[in-house]
């Protein structure tokens, strides 16, 4: 298999408190040095709570913010941030808010076109002809095409933007929450057509959510975000099954379930991102934490040959 | 744009702004071609005659000109002048605005700075500042006028401009291939135009007052050519001798700006898309209520809503965002209420304190009897009485429920002093003792926190803290851990079954997550187009629904550990609630359905279970 997307190092850091002259008062490190391989074909799961750094990570990917460190490869050749448009062929980004990343005065032709025209240089005809095709993959009438944003619904919105993604022909897709804005009913809609889309175009898809079970539903591989840093990688049937990082165990028991008691116990809170513990990040929740944890950062190893933790006491 | 002039005129004082300035424009307009004295031709023999004179309907001024021909005259100079002082302030500003906010960072500082010292100065100071540098003239008039109100522009477009830089569709734009200035001229500009067009409408006036102030002064428009502000000016002299010289341009100035004004108060409230939905509309302290005669009550216990119908009144369409809900709580019972969004969950149960916002909210039917006593309709003495004390909610956003400015120490101390006759050191240990109780560590120190200073998780626990203020006998949670992370949402949801124990309370948790409500809740009723199709208990239903609603929206959400798989979809969408089917709501997207499910009314029926289908999944009796 060949490999789609490859970081090495990756990481953004924000300054906080600037001052008008000089260093900022503080470095926010968002996303620590970050190591990712996406094979062609497949669906990477990333999962984490607020503040994990997962929509950082996902604008780094699209270029959207520039990362402080590292670098990003696809399809075998460094990206660099000098071309816009080149990063829109090869790499596209469907947002959360499928309404809000409609802009409300254009109709959804305007909308639509607008890849067509800028990335890929597409006449008049050739650009309706496209519209037409990629509307009906996404499962939406043409008479739509001259509607505007507001007379949408949630699930029809985010389709639209699924086909606006799908205009770039790029053949890597960011999917930040795409379904967590929608109802229970119109998020498996979209996570079929998703599926479908993926089987017709070869599409690579780096799937985000804060879902466990979304998550789970859609993915190869899951990577699990702790804190700006992946603490476990592995095979989508094994991560929640058989966690290795008490962390992962923690999600997946926290996971509101049918037919499973309230779990819940073990307070705990994230660190301070602006004061960040030495050592492991998740120690201060951990009941498995010993001093080693406290002083020594865990690296990122692999257990079994394809399943991967950042943890010195692994389950 | 129909709809625009509709609002426009729908308010009477913008009509009538626009009427006159209508008429004044067209005066002006046709100055050159109606049948005027010259204005500029002296008659030194006929100085000062009187309105209604002869050949001088308006009198004539100091040089015996014709005061009406001046004034259309002058009145002509001075619109253009206004508007085209207006509208390089506009695009000035607006260009400026634009720039600054969408760039960010140093140039928007530095930009913004600058015009913030261009606003320091009065304005009168500036403009005369400006003309004595550039010489006096009509055209200078104009330049100083409009450079004075470019900081308005700028800073109002700035502020718009940050907002929409920062929204998802610009991102979408730039991965679209969209270089800056194709951004801000497709995208952001194009949302932009209604606020510039706003602001416009209500400086015009005021920019037309600035250049006749100016003229006023003599450094606008020169002898012997006319506008409003130098006649007025030349006509200061005879203000006592001949007053008239001096009322006709006055109250020209007058109709002009008031007129301008009335229409640009109309147009921003037409255009103002906060304004149109009648956002700002200030909600009545509780909901209206119009019904035909309360139900006879069909039972004691808690709490019974009983046919509770809520409707949404907006203009000519009426939404049925509840119809006809009937639900009971026992004592420390928890009910779940599950959904989706706009079935109607959250409406159910801010109807019960009559906490749904009048307007467009309007209770039409049904009652809610708390102890036997019935609220709807109540007075808004007792329910005030009753909110927060005998039934407390928890919403889904501490953080929009909290005030920003007050420590929660103090939130929670009003709280329980609202209800209690206590004094402000019991109310404060006794706030301490409630987040004590809600588990927050350190208590004591963190009452003096403000909200911002606690994490979401923290925040809804001093939700919750409020809501156990006066030992309330019912809870009701509106989505109140969906904000939250799910090792957080386990946590709080702990919290609330330990205290429904220990406290002896009854719950309503509203979600649309069957997991939470597995968890938490010994019953379940399920809300689908404003009607619960199904209730009964928890286990039960989940074990074995009978309404294919329910069955359908349990097997649509993926579970956890099952794997890569195809999810079953619902197709379709749910009914819009103003225009709702005849019959079963959910009919069109069942593949149950039968004509029978078209044609009527269809009744929740059932014990212990019921369930509002006519061919249900599995029969009710049966699977219990």
């Amino acid at each position: 298999m060949t490999l789609a997307l490859k970081t090495e190092g990756l990481a953004c850091a924000f300054p906080v408190g600037k001052r008008l002259i000089g260093p900022p008062r503080a470095l926010l490190h968002a996303v620590h040095s970050t190591d990712l391989r996406v094979h062609t074909g497949e669906t990477l799961g990333i999962v984490g709570e607020s503040g994990c750094g997962k929509s950082t990570l996902a604008r780094m990917l699209v270029g959207l913010q520039p990362p402080t460190g590292g670098r990003i490869e696809i399809e075998g050749a460094a990206l660099d941030r000098a071309d816009p448009a080149a990063f829109g062929r090869r790499i596209q980004y469907v947002f959360q808010d499928p309404v809000s990343s409609l802009n409300p005065r254009k109709t959804i032709r305007q909308i639509l076109e607008v890849p067509l025209r800028h990335l890929h240089g597409m006449g008049r005809a050739a650009r309706a002809a496209r519209i037409d095709e990629i509307f009906a993959a996404v499962n939406l009438r043409p008479e739509f095409l001259d509607r505007y944003p507001h007379e949408f619904s949630g699930g029809q919105a985010q389709r639209i933007g699924i086909a606006r993604a799908l205009a770039a022909a790029a053949r890597i897709l960011i999917l930040d929450e795409p379904v967590s804005a929608l109802d229970v009913s119109v998020q498996a809609q979209v996570l079929n057509l998703l599926a479908d889309l993926k089987a017709e175009f070869g599409l690579t898809y780096i799937f985000i959510s804060h879902d466990l079970a979304v998550v789970e539903a859609v993915s190869d591989r899951i990577a699990v975000l702790y804190f700006g840093a992946v603490v476990e990688e592995g095979p989508a049937t094994r991560v929640f099954a058989t966690p290795r990082h008490p962390y992962t165990r923690l999600l997946a028991d926290s996971a509101p379930q049918v037919g499973r008691p309230l779990g819940g116990e073990g307070a705990g809170e994230l660190p301070d991102p602006l004061d960040p513990p030495p050592g492991c990040a998740f120690a201060g929740r951990c009941a498995r934490a010993t001093e080693r944890c406290t002083t020594q950062t865990p690296r990122l190893r692999a257990l079994e040959e394809d399943h991967l933790a950042a943890c010195h006491h692994p389950l | 744009m129909t709809l625009f002039l509709r609002l426009l005129f729908r308010n009477r004082l913008a009509g009538f702004g626009a009427v006159v300035l209508g008429a004044i424009v067209v005066l002006a307009v046709l100055t050159p071609v109606l049948p005027l004295h010259p204005p500029n031709a002296t008659d030194t023999a006929n100085r000062f005659l009187r309105p209604l004179s002869e050949g001088h309907w308006l009198g004539t001024d100091h040089l015996g000109r014709d005061l009406l021909s001046r004034l259309l005259w002058g009145t002509r100079l001075s619109l253009a002048v206004g508007f085209a002082a207006a509208v390089i302030a506009a695009v000035l500003g607006a260009a400026i605005g634009i720039v600054a906010g969408y760039a960010g960072g140093r140039t928007d500082n530095v930009t913004m700075r600058g015009v913030d010292m261009l606003m320091a100065f009065p304005y009168i100071l500036l403009a005369l500042a400006i003309v004595a540098v550039l010489g006096p003239g009509l055209m200078n008039a104009l330049i100083a006028v409009a450079v004075v109100n470019i900081p308005f522009f700028a800073r109002n477009i700035r502020g718009v401009t940050v907002s929409l830089a920062h929204r998802e569709f610009v991102d979408a734009a730039r991965l679209s291939g969209l270089g800056h200035i194709r951004i801000l001229t497709t995208e952001v500009l194009p949302n932009v135009v209604p606020v510039i067009v706003i602001a416009m409408s209500t400086t015009i006036g005021w920019m037309i007052l600035e250049t006749a102030g100016l003229s006023f002064l003599g450094l606008g428009s020169q002898p012997p050519q006319a506008d409003l502000g130098s006649m007025l000016g030349e006509a200061r002299g005879a203000l006592i001798t001949a007053p008239h010289t001096s009322v006709v341009p006055g109250v020209m100035i007058l109709l002009i700006v008031m007129s301008i004004n009335l229409l640009g108060d109309g147009v921003r409230d037409a255009l103002d898309p906060r304004l149109r939905s009648g956002a700002l509309a200030r909600p009545m302290p509780a909901t209206l209520v119009d019904r035909p005669a309360p139900p006879p009550p069909t039972g004691d216990g808690l709490l019974r809503i009983e046919g509770l119908r809520t409707d949404f009144r907006m203009g000519k369409r009426t939404g049925r965002a509840v119809g006809g809900v009937d639900l009971a709580l026992a004592p420390g019972e928890c009910v779940g209420l599950i959904g989706e969004s706009g079935s109607g969950k959250s409406v159910t149960a801010l109807s019960v304190m009559g906490l749904v916002p009048s307007p467009p909210g309007v209770i039409s039917g049904g009652a809610v009897r708390l102890r036997g006593e019935d609220l709807v309709g109540a007075p808004y003495a007792r329910l005030r009485a009753l909110r927060g004390n005998k039934v407390a909610y928890i919403f889904q956003d501490p953080l929009s429920t909290l005030h920003p400015l007050y420590t929660i120490g103090e939130q929670l101390a009003e709280a329980i002093r609202v209800h209690h006759p206590v004094s402000r050191a019991d109310a404060h240990a006794r706030a301490v003792q409630l987040l004590d109780d809600v588990r927050i560590p350190n208590a004591a120190r963190r009452a003096g926190a403000f909200p911002h200073e606690l994490s979401g998780g923290m925040r809804q626990r001093v939700g919750i803290a409020m809501a156990l203020a006066n030992d309330p006998d019912i809870i009701i949670a509106d989505e109140p851990t969906t904000a939250l992370d799910v090792t957080v949402q386990a946590q709080v949801l702990r919290l609330l079954d330990d205290l429904r124990r220990s406290r002896g309370l009854a719950i309503v948790f509203i979600t649309h997550d069957f997991g939470v409500v597995a968890q938490l809740c010994d019953r379940v009723a399920v809300m689908y187009a404003g009607r619960i199709v199904e209730e009964g208990p928890t286990e039960a239903i989940l074990a074995a629904p009978a309404h294919p609603y329910t069955a359908r929206l349990i097997a649509c959400v993926p579970e956890l550990g099952g794997g890569r798989r195809r999810l079953e979809a619902i197709p379709g969408l749910p009914p819009a609630v103003d225009a709702l089917p005849p019959g079963c709501a959910f009919a069109p997207r069942c593949d149950r359905a039968r004509d029978a499910c078209r044609a009527g009314e269809i009744a929740l029926e059932g014990a212990t279970r019921r369930v509002r289908c006519l061919f249900p999944v599995a029969p009710p009796e049966a699977a219990r």
